[in-house]
């Protein structure tokens, strides 16, 4: 290992022997000018941190934190897009959201993704990361292949599935050659079924990333605790929903969390597979989406604006109410400040 | 071996997590074979990741009149026409050379920005150190979909607005918060003693960046790039928004662009698709394993 640590201590060992300049000259008159060294290096260390952090902290905020004020500011306004923004509307464009049945629908949608997720890819990920935990050959080539979907992007993934889902595609075929014609279905199209689909792709997309986390985290738990309380007689089962699930616990809060964030800001796969107008009437039109609509496409830039800031502010209190009630814990500072 | 001392490094610090070392124990010793039940079920679940995934790839051997007599078919006869026309295309190696532009440049860009604040972060001792965690912790709420719109307007007063640094310096940004994340644990991680070593030595706070931290940290950062550039290589609404003329699109455009002009040559689609999928998935490949661990250790961090 401590190649690089060995060489070091060496030197170091050296270098004790022979006093560096700076403390030579500290040594020589004893109290003040160690005080001005001091300060001195204090002021080195504000100019490191100003050199170091600066950039990025510029890069940041104008790139992140500026556009998202920016929307703020737009929101309150009715703008086109072009020229100054002076058509002051104050909360118009937010009682508008309020009662516009149109948001009201994707905002549906998009809370039913949250749920539909956190249900379908939650259980079925820790089945299969129990099951995947266990001492079987292959290991490694099976968490890359699980892993495939997540690593191609949204595009690839709805261009394919959206040829594969077609009413003359490749699944409705497979059906009628395996006797199953009467499963034959419009997927896409299918009011009653587009959700479903929806579900069924980001499912295949993301249960491996879920899967990943869990096995990270199953492997992160003592195997003594299970063996002990095989020893004590507890079943497979036992073992699992008493020792396992528990630990497991910090892990699965965390997938869920960014389970919830990812869903609440679902596009690229609707973009793609559906569009803008199809996903209105195939019923996957998630907020995203319709503010795509509204900003870019209608040139509603304003009322898109405030579109934007309430999904947002979803985001955001649904951020802060997981942290304080669920992740407290596990978190210990990585959000909030606390423990750095 | 840098990467290695590193390795070792975390796996003594945190001796309940699973480093290298106990992997390789296991390794060592003669494997069981599990259950038939287990290999049953993950193949199956193989099965169903990789299915989509080959369909596209195999549907690229074929022909148009094969795909729409037998949609679910095999190739009979195997064509590489559509793939070799795509590699011929000017435009698919355009939208390739602008892929790997933007996805180095954001990927650089992240990667050294995110390590300057990620050290002033784990290793000074400053008043508003938790404040300047909080604010890039933060930008993980701030998504790129929600920003898009006042982004666009900000890109398009830079006058950068189709143009590719349109593209690479909202995603420096947008990718600086996961970055941070990742590398401060790593960062804090370095014993104290190897610092105040180095200081004895006589290395300023800088030199000991330069020549501790960044060896030691190697595998984080490899990991944060990795991420970066996957995500930069598959980002979609950024490029959407900033990029307008043909000649600057990424693949993302592209692919999405080639299957709405030959929505009626389904085998070229595919062909384009499996070819733009290909780098990303390659890349994958090599540095799974340290992808894997980086996400692990960003859980438990």
């Amino acid at each position: 290992m401590s190649e690089t640590l060995g060489t070091d201590t060496a030197i170091g060992g050296q270098s004790q022997g022979t006093p560096r300049v700076g403390g030579a000259a500290e040594t020589a008159p004893p109290t003040r000018p160690r005080a001005a060294g001091r300060r001195r290096g204090r002021a080195k260390m504000r100019l490191e941190i100003a050199v170091l952090s600066g950039p990025p902290i510029i890069v940041f905020l104008a790139f992140v934190i500026f556009p998202v004020a920016l929307a703020a500011y737009y929101g309150f306004y009715q703008w086109h897009g072009y020229g100054a923004a002076t058509d002051w509307v104050g909360l118009n464009n937010y009682k508008l959201i309020l009662t516009d049945p149109a948001f009201q629908q994707v905002l549906w949608h998009n809370l039913l993704i949250v749920v539909l997720s956190l249900v379908i890819q939650g259980p079925l990920a820790i089945l299969l990361a129990l099951l995947l935990n266990q001492k079987i050959r292959g290991r490694t080539i099976i968490r890359v292949l699980i892993f495939v979907p997540y690593v191609i992007s949204e595009v690839i993934v709805g261009t394919g599935w959206s040829l594969m889902l077609q009413a003359n595609g490749a699944l409705n075929d497979l059906l009628a050659h395996v006797g199953l014609g009467s499963l034959k279905a419009d997927w896409l199209a299918s009011p009653k079924l587009a959700l479903w689909t929806l579900m069924a792709i980001i499912s295949w997309k993301y249960i491996g990333f879920a899967v990943i986390l869990m096995l990270a985290g199953l492997q992160a738990i003592p195997e003594e605790l299970h063996e002990a309380a095989a020893i004590d007689g507890a079943s497979y089962w036992q073992i699992q929903r008493r020792i396992t699930l528990p630990l497991l616990g910090p892990t699965i809060r965390i997938w869920a969390f960014l389970s919830i964030i990812g869903s609440l800001q679902l596009f690229d796969l609707v973009y793609i597979i559906w569009g803008e107008y199809v996903s209105g009437t195939a019923g996957t039109s998630t907020m995203a989406i319709y503010m795509v609509g509204q900003g870019r496409d209608a040139g509603n830039y304003g009322y898109g604006s405030a579109i934007a800031v309430v999904m947002f502010l979803i985001s955001l209190i649904v951020a802060l109410i997981y942290q304080r009630f669920v992740l407290r814990r596990d978190l210990r500072g990585a959000v909030t400040e606390g423990a750095i | 071996m840098s990467a290695t001392t590193a390795g070792s490094w975390r796996s003594t610090l945190e001796p309940q997590t699973p480093g290298s070392g106990s992997r390789r124990g296991r390794r060592g010793a003669p494997q069981k074979w599990g259950s038939p039940f287990t290999y049953f079920v993950a193949l199956l679940f193989i099965a169903v990741c990789i299915a989509p995934v080959l369909y596209i790839v195999v549907g690229g051997f074929r022909t148009n009149s094969q795909i729409t007599t037998s949609p679910a078919g095999l190739p009979h006869p195997w064509v590489v026409t559509n793939y070799t026309g795509v590699l011929k295309s000017v435009t698919f190696w355009g939208e390739f050379a602008n892929s790997v532009i933007v996805g180095l440049a954001s990927t650089v860009g992240i990667v050294v920005l995110g390590l300057m604040v990620s050290f002033v972060i784990a290793r000074y001792d400053f008043k508003f150190k938790g404040a300047m965690y909080s604010l890039f912790a933060a930008g993980l709420m701030f998504p790129l979909v929600i920003a898009i719109t006042p982004l666009y307007i900000v890109v398009k007063d830079l006058g950068l607005i189709d143009s590719l640094a349109g593209v690479i310096i909202p995603q420096i940004a947008f990718g600086l918060p996961t970055t941070v994340i990742i590398l401060v644990p790593f960062l804090r991680a370095i014993p104290k003693e190897i610092e105040e070593a180095a200081a004895l030595d006589g290395a300023s706070r800088l030199g000991f960046f330069v020549r501790m931290v960044l060896p030691l940290s190697l595998p984080g950062v490899v990991t944060v790039g990795i991420l970066a550039f996957i995500g930069s290589w598959n980002n979609f609404v950024l490029p959407l928004y900033i990029i307008n003329s043909q000649a600057n699109f990424t693949l993302p455009l592209g692919v999405q662009q080639f299957s709405s002009q030959y929505s009626t040559d389904t085998a070229r689609v595919l062909a384009f698709t499996s070819l733009a999928m290909l780098p990303a998935l390659i890349f994958f490949t090599i540095f799974q394993q340290r992808i894997v661990g980086g996400l692990t250790g960003a859980v438990k961090g």
